[in-house]
């Protein structure tokens, strides 16, 4: 399969006052041609860092971004703002959490889609507006020739989100960030937004990332999972083994503390205990020991790799899975 | 939208009744008439005299025929200037303020804007912090200083401008400036904390995430939705500024309506008061209303005919 999207060591550090804060800690991954890659975990685990640093919205200062992004053969982390501009929105579209605030106020709807076209693809703003117009009906807003006249707060959060896809989409990018996209809306609403998200991603062959802490929606519309834990990747794989066969206690506790429909009525749900570390201190050994219930003493000072695991391209960064962990070896 | 400035309109009208009414009975209630003077006037000519203005009647009948006039439009004569009406004064003397006033009110908002704006790109940096100096500067100085600062280094020292007057187009410049310092200063307050506002706005980062340049993002996204408290702020200032200001036509002398606001109460100039205090409010409520038209058209969640959202 062709990779689109190539991360290696990524690392994203913020100056604030008190240090810097290291909120994406080498993070690898990659992104195939037409797949939707989920990244989860909870807030504050760097993974809207992540997304945003792909297309370099980050602002820096005060952060700074290093390691690699390669997207389609090109890296993205050397290129002037001027490039980045011929980038962002054309090739890479983002769609973010909020669509109350996520579009502007003062702008019709239609202009929003169509600033992106004119100045990507040049076209007239006649052109443009067409465009504007099927792309309303590509999302499934009924009535598209009069609504892409109106402005936002015209629109419903749901309808709003689908505008926002359309924005993201209108210039037909290989690359579709979602960031949170249902995490604002109704639950009626979340499905349907994914499920336009999925028709277009089939029309279109876009590749998405989609950014999210629902694992249903992962279970539903991702081919793979990256369950990203204080700024680095502790497990990934494909959708079936993550939730079938998780290999770090990090995603179990995850998966426990969704509700499940064949739960007892009387069994509670499991939270993980505890919080994150502090990621201007990040503890040396792995950054989940304080809240893991099978810690070991190896896990205090050593922080674990990211190994295969069983499974196709399932990696998983726990010490439980070397091979001396079943043996009581401890003291390794 | 034609309901609301039906309404508007209505608004107005009642709002000129009962201030015309107050200014009438407070301008009364002052001691003393048009007429007194160190010389004690003989008897008889003072009886005349109030006889002519109709100053011996009871009050509530001067009342009543001073708002009879005013529904005809008729500011009646003064009564300190022999032979000249109302309307006459305050039409020469807003001529200059108009002049001087719409160069000052263009001034200071582009000057107030553009430095708004750039201490907002520049949050905490030197020129933020410059900026910000400047603003403060402007608005506590006094702008009679500022005129005689004027006057002092670019009048006399460097003789760039005439001191005072209003001859030729030069001679706009310094009273221009000294009218537009405080008003500047003040949108360039204005303009920065709202912009600071709207730069970390999730549109922003949409319009970024479409790849549009940083001046679009700047001007087309940003400043149109930062604006809003400025032009807030800009519908009081021009009917302040074009009404004129004593201290600054004082200092430059220039015949402008400010020095007449002051001297007609001196005077007790019955009639001017009034029409002056009139012209004043029309002029006040004519700029509200176009603010609130302005809002219409850079918001477009406003709507004229019901002003709950927003």
């Amino acid at each position: 399969m062709e990779r689109i999207l190539e991360v290696k060591d990524l690392r994203v550090n913020f100056k604030v006052r008190g240090g810097i804060v290291q909120a994406v800690r080498g993070v690898n991954f990659h992104v195939n041609k037409g797949e939707t890659v989920a990244i989860v975990g909870e807030s504050g685990c760097g993974k809207s860092v992540t997304a945003q640093s792909l297309m370099r919205l980050i602002p820096s200062p005060p952060a700074v971004t290093t390691g690699s992004i390669r997207f389609k053969g090109e890296e993205i982390l050397t290129k002037s703002l001027r490039q980045m501009e011929t980038i962002r929105g054309k090739e890479m579209g983002m769609i973010f959490q909020d669509p109350m605030t996520s579009l502007n106020p003062t702008l019709s709807i239609g202009k929003q889609i169509t600033e992106g076209l004119v100045k990507h693809q040049g076209m007239s703003s006649e052109a443009a507006k067409t465009r504007a117009v099927e792309m309303l009906k590509l999302v499934g807003i009924p009535n598209p020739e009069s609504r892409v006249s109106q402005y936002p707060h015209e629109f419903s959060g749901g309808m709003r989100q689908r505008a926002m896809i359309a924005i993201a989409l209108a210039c037909n990018p290989s690359l579709l960030i979602a960031d949170e996209p249902t995490t604002a809306l109704d639950v009626t609403v979340q499905a349907q937004i994914m499920s336009v998200l999925k028709d277009l991603q089939t029309k279109l062959g876009t590749s998405i990332i989609l950014i999210t802490h629902d694992l249903g929606v992962v279970a539903d519309s991702a081919d793979r999972v990256i369950v990203m834990y204080a700024g680095k990747v502790v497990e990934s794989g494909k959708t079936r083994d993550i939730f079938k066969n998780p290999k770090h206690p990090y995603t179990r506790g995850l998966l426990r503390s969704v509700p499940r429909l064949d739960q007892k009525k009387d069994e509670p749900l499991i939270p993980i205990f505890g919080t994150p570390p502090d990621l201007i201190k990040p503890p040396a050994g792995c950054a989940f020991c304080a809240r893991c219930d099978e810690a070991m003493r190896v896990c205090v000072n050593n922080d674990p790799a990211l190994v295969p695991v069983e499974g196709e391209g399932h990696t998983a960064a726990c010490w439980l899975n070397h091979p001396l962990a079943g043996e009581g070896g401890e003291s390794a | 939208m034609i309901r609301f400035v039906l309404k508007k309109l209505l608004f107005i009208f009642v709002s000129l009744f009962v201030l015309a009414s107050a200014t009438f009975f407070l301008m009364k209630a002052i001691p003393g008439n048009p007429f007194m003077s160190e010389k004690e006037i003989p008897r008889a000519i003072k009886e005349m005299l109030e006889a002519k203005y109709g100053l011996n009647e009871p009050i509530w009948k001067q009342y009543l025929t001073y708002m009879n006039n005013l529904l005809h439009l008729d500011l009646g004569m003064s009564m300190k200037q022999q032979y000249t009406t109302v309307a006459s004064i305050i039409g020469t003397g807003f001529l200059y303020s108009l002049q001087l006033g719409i160069f000052a009110i263009i001034l200071s908002i582009v000057a107030g804007v553009l430095l708004g704006i750039i201490a907002a790109l520049n949050h905490r940096k030197f020129l933020d912090t410059f900026t910000i100096l400047l603003a403060v500067l402007g608005v506590s100085i006094p702008n009679f200083v500022v005129a005689a600062g004027l006057q002092y280094f670019l009048g006399v020292k460097l003789r760039w401008f005439d001191v005072a007057g209003l001859n030729d187009p030069t001679d706009y410049v310094l009273p221009m400036i000294a009218l537009a310092v405080l008003p500047a200063a003040f949108i360039a307050r204005l303009t920065r904390s709202s912009m600071l506002e709207v730069l970390t706005a999730d549109y922003i980062k949409t319009a970024r995430a479409k790849g549009l340049s940083g001046r679009v993002i700047l001007v087309r996204h940003a400043l149109r939705n930062a604006i809003l408290p400025v032009v807030t702020y800009i519908g009081p200032m021009t009917a302040n500024i074009i009404t004129g200001s004593v201290v600054v036509e004082q200092v430059f002398g220039i015949g402008g309506l400010g020095k007449f606001f002051v001297n007609s109460i001196t005077n007790r100039d019955y009639t001017l008061i009034m029409g002056l205090t009139l012209f004043y409010a029309v002029i006040l409520m004519a700029a509200r209303f176009l603010t609130d038209l302005a809002y219409a058209f850079i918001d477009p969640r406003i709507k004229l005919s019901s002003r709950k959202e927003g």
